[in-house]
């Protein structure tokens, strides 16, 4: 650990990786969460995404010990700790609603972990974590005399100064406005990265689990859905559930039809043929679902301004634009799909009013293809919710 | 219109006034009567200030031994109401367990029964098991333990309530143990509402007569003694002992509250 140890972390020497090993947790005959597998490497930061109700906070409490799993096994490192109470884990979670004591000061609420292990002088600990989340003028009130923003802090405060092998922070930054947001963002990567703790971070803000996570898992309805680097899952998205989930998508649903060299076709239901990187293809049989991001596509006004080569849909008409400074986000109307998204960057090409007859193109490098036996407008509303 | 204006502006502080001077009126006359000097037997109409029955409180000893045995009954079924009464609203709010809403039920029986009913059944319960050398001290403990526990497990049951169980959880997680969650945040978050159940169960216990007076066999509490001495009459020294209890009453709750009041104002 650097220079940042003058309160000794919890849980002492047992240290490695967290472990989640076939994970079930059922309230009655309700599954929250199932047959979870998953590995969080020591260090690394993790985040969680999930719509509303997918276990995301069941998951977390069967690490902290505040659940226990009705089946599957729990590991810090070879430490089997399945069972083990929750007070005896070098784990601190801050939680969704808070959850801090109302008869005790501010400075109290975070100098209580510290307390129970014993640790005899707490003031000067407590004082630099109150300077951390800039709340040292008002270390002597009570939570309720705080706003939304400033009891997030402390509760993020108050399990940050245990120095946990593994923290766990349940939409810690859900409460606080985009400009505190950014900053707390920025402060916990720093913490993070410079004492090395395992944060496990659960959110709805894909953005913020982009752009601070090390690994993403994407949760829907008890289950992963995928695993990987904020890179890998938003260009390599296995299911349609995370193609709509992390940013937007447009897919199509098709029949495979042979293969080109490296190149799979695909018919979609119009006849239109479209190349997708076999190598990028996930569906196991004929029915292919093809996606492209609306990023990695161009808009045309005729088909022979098209390049060879690129993959095309003719006959569009823009039904919508809209300007948003470095973009602009046209839906358009084509015969596979009411409502696709296509964004252009503002370098000074022409713009398309709705109503223009329109084709649109993208390099057969950029499409995938997911299982056509898929809902494919799953994980759209949940995206939509989470993103009011 | 400048009357209507300023009635309306201070309508609620008027009719907030009235309510304090209704509910208080009856305090103070007890205190007030408490300085009078009778003529006769009643002190029942002013006569004279004096500080005579302050002095004598206890009426040359009269009152020594209905006012100890109510107060002994008193302390001791609240004692024991209040420590059996948390216990069970801890068992009802936080263990589901079979016959919990039969318990719940039962709980409130005390309470929605008519106190002479509940008095003459505890009467024939304790003939009929023990004897009548049983009432007395143990009979009247014991029916004022059972409708005291009622009132203090819907008391401490409420607070319990609206207690967040995630503080639990979180002081679990931030390396407490079982019981050092219990004394560092459940009970100080619960203990105004034992507070409460406990000075309701001394109060109840204190003045209650009904009950009392059906389970006593030849025991004479306070309200009992007052009683009988509504026909010979009665002394100002039954006022000193209101008007004491009511200021311990008021020093009590003072006690409790000034110092976190005094906190809360430092804070701002
Ligand atoms: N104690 C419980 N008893 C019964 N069902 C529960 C319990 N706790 C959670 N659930 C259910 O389990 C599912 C997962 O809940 P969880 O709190 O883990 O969701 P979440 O992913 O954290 O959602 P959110 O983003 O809204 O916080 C939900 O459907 C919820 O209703
Ligand atoms: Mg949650």
């Amino acid at each position: 650990m650097s220079k940042n140890t003058e309160t000794p972390a919890a849980g002492g020497a047992v240290a490695g990786d967290l472990k989640l090993v076939n994970v079930t947790k059922r309230f009655g005959d309700f599954a929250a969460v199932k047959d979870l597998t998953l590995t969080i490497p020591q260090g690394s930061f993790f985040a969680l995404l999930g719509a509303s109700g997918c276990g995301k906070t069941t998951t977390l409490r069967m690490v902290s010990g505040l659940e226990e799993p009705t089946a599957g096994r729990v590991l810090l490192g070879d430490h089997d700790v399945t069972r083990l109470r929750p007070y005896k884990r070098p784990v601190n979670t801050v939680f969704q609603n808070y959850a801090l004591f109302p008869h005790l000061t501010i400075a109290e609420n975070i100098a209580f972990g510290l307390k129970r292990r014993g640790v005899k002088d707490v003031k000067k600990p407590v004082q630099d974590m109150l300077d951390l989340i800039e709340l040292s003028h008002i270390g002597a009130r009570k939570p309720n005399q705080l706003s939304g923003g400033q009891q997030q802090r402390v509760a993020l405060g108050r399990a940050l100064i245990n120095r946990p092998q593994v923290l766990l922070l349940d939409e810690p930054l859900g409460a606080l406005d985009l400009k505190l947001r950014r900053q707390m963002q920025i402060e916990l990567k720093r913490i993070q990265t410079e004492v090395g703790l395992t944060f496990v971070h659960v959110t709805h803000d894909q953005e913020e689990a982009m752009t601070m996570a090390d690994t993403i898992a994407v949760m829907n309805l008890g289950r992963i859905e995928q695993l990987g680097s904020p890179t890998d899952l938003y260009e390599n998205p296995r299911t349609t559930f995370v193609a709509n989930f992390l940013g937007q998508s447009n897919l199509w649903p098709g029949k495979a039809s042979g293969t080109v060299g490296e190149h799979l076709r695909v018919r979609l239901e119009d006849g239109t043929g479209v190349l997708i990187p076999s190598a990028r293809n996930n569906a196991s049989g004929d029915e292919v679902i093809v996606g492209v991001r609306p990023e990695k596509m161009s808009i045309h006004a005729s088909a022979d301004e098209v390049p060879d080569g690129r993959n095309m849909l003719t006959g569009g008409v823009v039904t919508d634009t809209s300007f948003v400074g470095v973009s602009t986000q046209y839906v358009v109307k084509v015969a596979v799909c009411d409502e696709l998204g296509v964004f252009v960057q503002n370098d000074g090409a022409r713009i398309f009013r709705p109503g223009s007859d329109v084709v649109v193109s993208w390099d057969p490098s950029q499409g995938f293809g997911l299982d056509g036996k898929q809902d494919i407008d799953a994980g759209a509303e949940a995206d939509l919710e989470a993103g009011s | 219109m400048a009357v209507i204006n300023w009635f309306r502006k201070h309508v609620i502080a008027i009719v907030a006034g009235l309510i304090f001077f209704f509910l208080l009126v009856p305090n103070f006359v007890v205190i007030w009567m408490s300085f009078n000097k009778p003529s006769g037997k009643y002190n029942v109409k002013w006569e004279k200030f004096s500080f005579d029955a302050w002095k004598n409180p206890l009426d040359d000893g009269i009152l020594h031994d209905p006012l100890m045995l109510s107060l002994e009954i008193a302390l001791l079924a609240t004692l024991v109401a209040t420590v059996l009464g948390t216990m069970i609203a801890f068992a009802i709010v936080r263990h589901s367990f079979k016959g919990r809403g039969f318990v719940n039920s039962v709980l409130f029986l005390p309470m929605a029964a008519p106190e002479i009913v509940m008095g003459t059944t505890l009467l024939a319960l304790f003939l009929n098991t023990f004897g009548v050398s049983f009432l007395g001290f143990k009979s009247i403990l014991i029916a004022h333990i059972m409708f005291c526990v009622s009132y203090v497990v819907i008391t401490v049951k409420s607070r319990l309530n609206g207690m967040d169980p995630m503080l639990e959880k979180a002081a679990q997680d931030l390396y407490a143990t079982p019981w050092q969650t219990f004394w560092r945040v459940t009970f100080p978050l619960v203990a105004p509402g034992i507070g409460a159940a406990a000075l309701l169960s001394f109060a109840l216990s204190f003045d209650d007569f009904i009950i009392t007076e059906m389970t006593a066999g030849n025991s004479v509490t306070f309200p009992y003694w007052i009683w009988n001495a509504v026909q010979k009459g009665i002394p100002p020294q039954v006022n000193v002992i209101g008007s004491l209890m009511l200021i311990i009453t008021l020093a009590g709750i003072a006690i409790a509250e000034v110092p976190k009041w005094l906190k809360t104002s430092k804070a701002r």
